[in-house]
């Protein structure tokens, strides 16, 4: 207890190397802020360069332990640097990275704070960075705030458009609302295992099994996660804060925030609730099972009577969060089923979805935002001809949308591959029949995304303009980083095969 | 030990919460609402702090306040956005986008 005479604080040992990555964040951070107060207003936008020197500088201690070889344990555990966290770092940075290409050129036309957006999107970048190693309910609730606090402000970032501020306050709310529910299921996990490492948990857990008030709990927690990665039916503040925030945060939003959900989800689920022996698995596949079927289902449904491509795409990504946790409940059937072996698979699927969902869905919003600089609409009539007007946009945004639903040799297939393998693999009644939904919903999800491509090419351009798109070097590069990924992962899928395998 | 009388009386708040979560159409008594849910997680968190004999529970529940209030300081911020732009903070009127 606290109160005892004699407290026994051992200095912890700190593994500097093992905290690289997140400290350059940490002090790119400090920089951008500084550098907003010295510059003058005219000048602020560049502390955009900063933050982007900063994110790739992170790169370079995680290329050293990648290099390095082997797993780092801080704080008895609670804080892993291993391989799967390596690679989800890596990911969150490269995702912010784009996102800052996605920004300078909006953020700098538009009567913004500029300063304040990349500070607000590094820190959230940490959290991400702090979620990837986190393996103790503490820190992931800190990590996950950490993530959504900058997010609430990044969204509501136009403060004198009253859509910016509708979209702030509804993601505001659902989104503490979500954190309260979470926490109240972890006070309960607490509560029964006596311990928040999630290593402890697991011990516990296998030798108990599942206890009711443990599935309690659990649903209480994965509640407030399906709110954070917006699955249906906790998904209902996702379109509208998508379509009323500024365009490149949507599209962090919608990537790397969901991805940091996500990967809270595995953190809990995989290393908490899964490790050793799979034996817990029954405490949550249910619900991942349910939450999976309808995201990809509602989200599927919905997304086919959208006119606004940003609505789209916010429907859009619901299913595709449906997709994601289709292996994932596969990985919990296998599990309870006695084959945890099948698991790891499973969840290297999860891994290998989120970094190929992240790159074409990072790259649909850039062509939105380049389009959207001539025609300054996001409605899907606005495509109307594009062919004819931006060829290189148009063929651009047909393989993004092609590689969304998921056409054979762009890197979407792949992804849609390892959550059937996963599927097959598990091989159980239940979950044959979730593949089976998934299936239907592959099919449907063509109709919606074949729309814009439709208006792309078959429909005529609505005004006589015929002056070419310009579009800003940043702006350029990300489009080519992201569509560059989409090709070769789609032809070589090895490459992120190998960085799923190594994960897990 | 009293365990039981905590863990109901954190279970009230919580769903009291709730219920004013839900229910309630200013945003500002949202918010308190919000307060009273993660009042009844730090209950929780102390009281089963206290049964196992452990500081992890008073330590989480000190992250819990820490953020919470960072938290609220940022829904003030937008609460006060929303009233500036709309000349009321009645959730209802905040309705621009559909579909």
């Amino acid at each position: 207890m606290l109160s005892a005479a004699t407290v026994h604080i051992a200095t912890p040992a700190f593994d500097w190397h093992a905290f690289a990555p997140d400290l350059v964040l940490v002090a790119t951070m400090v920089v951008v802020l500084v550098a907003d107060l010295l510059l003058p207003d005219r000048e602020s936008w560049r502390t955009s360069s900063i933050a982007a020197v900063g994110l790739l500088g992170a790169l370079v201690p995680i290329a050293t332990l990648v290099h390095s070889g082997h797993d780092r344990n801080l704080f008895n555990g609670a804080y892993v640097v291993d391989h799967y966290a390596l690679a989800l770092k890596a990911f969150f940075i490269i995702a912010t990275y784009i996102t800052v290409l996605l920004s300078v050129d909006y953020i700098r036309e538009g009567d913004y704070y500029k300063g304040e957006f990349y500070f607000l999107l590094l820190v959230s970048t940490f959290g991400m960075s702090i979620m990837a190693s986190s393996r103790d309910l503490i820190s992931l609730f800190v990590a996950l705030e950490t993530i959504s606090i900058p997010t609430f402000v990044l969204a509501t970032f136009r403060k004198h458009d009253r859509a910016s501020n509708e979209a702030g306050v509804k993601y505001y709310l659902i989104g503490v609302l979500s954190s309260a529910l979470m926490l109240y299921g972890m006070s309960l996990i607490y509560g029964v295992t006596g311990a928040t490492k999630l290593s402890d948990i697991a011990a516990y857990m296998s030798q108990h099994g599942t206890v009711p008030l443990v599935a309690v709990a659990m649903f209480l927690s994965l509640v407030g996660f399906a709110f954070k990665v917006s699955a249906v039916p906790f998904h209902f503040w996702a379109p509208d804060t998508y379509e009323g925030a500024p365009t490149p945060v949507t599209a962090f939003l919608s990537v790397a925030s969901k991805a940091g959900g996500f990967v809270a989800l595995i953190n809990i689920v995989y290393f908490g609730f899964f490790l050793p022996n799979g034996r817990a698995a029954d405490s949550w596949w249910p619900v991942l099972w349910v939450l999976a079927a309808l995201s990809m289902t509602l989200g599927n449904l919905v997304a086919l009577r959208q006119t606004n491509i940003v609505r789209m795409l916010a429907y859009s990504s619901v299913a595709q969060g449906g997709f994601m946790l289709v292996p994932f409940a596969a990985a919990g059937i296998a599990g309870a089923d006695g084959h945890p072996g099948k698991a790891a698979a499973a969840m290297s699927a999860v891994v290998i979805y989120l970094l190929i969902y992240g790159a074409m869905n990072l790259g649909a919003f850039a062509v939105v935002i380049a389009v959207a600089r001539r025609t300054r609409s996001a409605e899907i009539s606005s495509y109307d001809g594009l062919w004819e007007i931006a060829p290189g946009l148009a063929v651009v945004m047909g393989i993004f949308l092609a590689s969304l639903a998921g056409v054979p040799f762009f890197a979407g297939w792949f992804a849609k591959f390892v959550m059937f393998r996963a599927i097959i693999d598990a091989g159980t009644g239940w979950a044959i029949a979730l593949g089976i939904i998934a299936a239907v919903n592959s099919v449907i999800a063509f109709f919606y995304y074949a729309r814009p491509i439709r208006a792309m090419i078959f429909h005529a351009p609505t005004t006589e303009d015929r002056t070419p798109i310009v579009i800003p070097q940043p702006l350029f590069a990300a489009i080519a980083l992201t569509v560059s990924v989409v090709v070769v992962v789609g032809i070589y899928p090895q490459v992120f095969a190998r960085v799923g395998e190594l994960a897990f | 030990m009293l365990l039981n009388e905590f863990l109901i009386l954190a279970a009230f708040l919580f769903c009291t919460g709730v219920y004013g979560v839900l229910a309630r159409k200013h945003a500002v008594l949202v918010l308190m609402s919000i307060e009273l849910m993660l009042a009844g997680v730090n209950i929780n968190l102390v009281a089963f702090g206290a049964f196992h004999n452990s500081d992890i529970g008073q330590v989480f529940a000190l992250f819990v306040l820490t953020i919470a209030a960072a938290e609220v300081g940022i829904g003030l911020a937008i609460v006060l956005l929303i009233y500036r732009n709309l000349h009321s903070a009645d959730l209802d009127d905040v309705d621009s986008l559909k579909g």
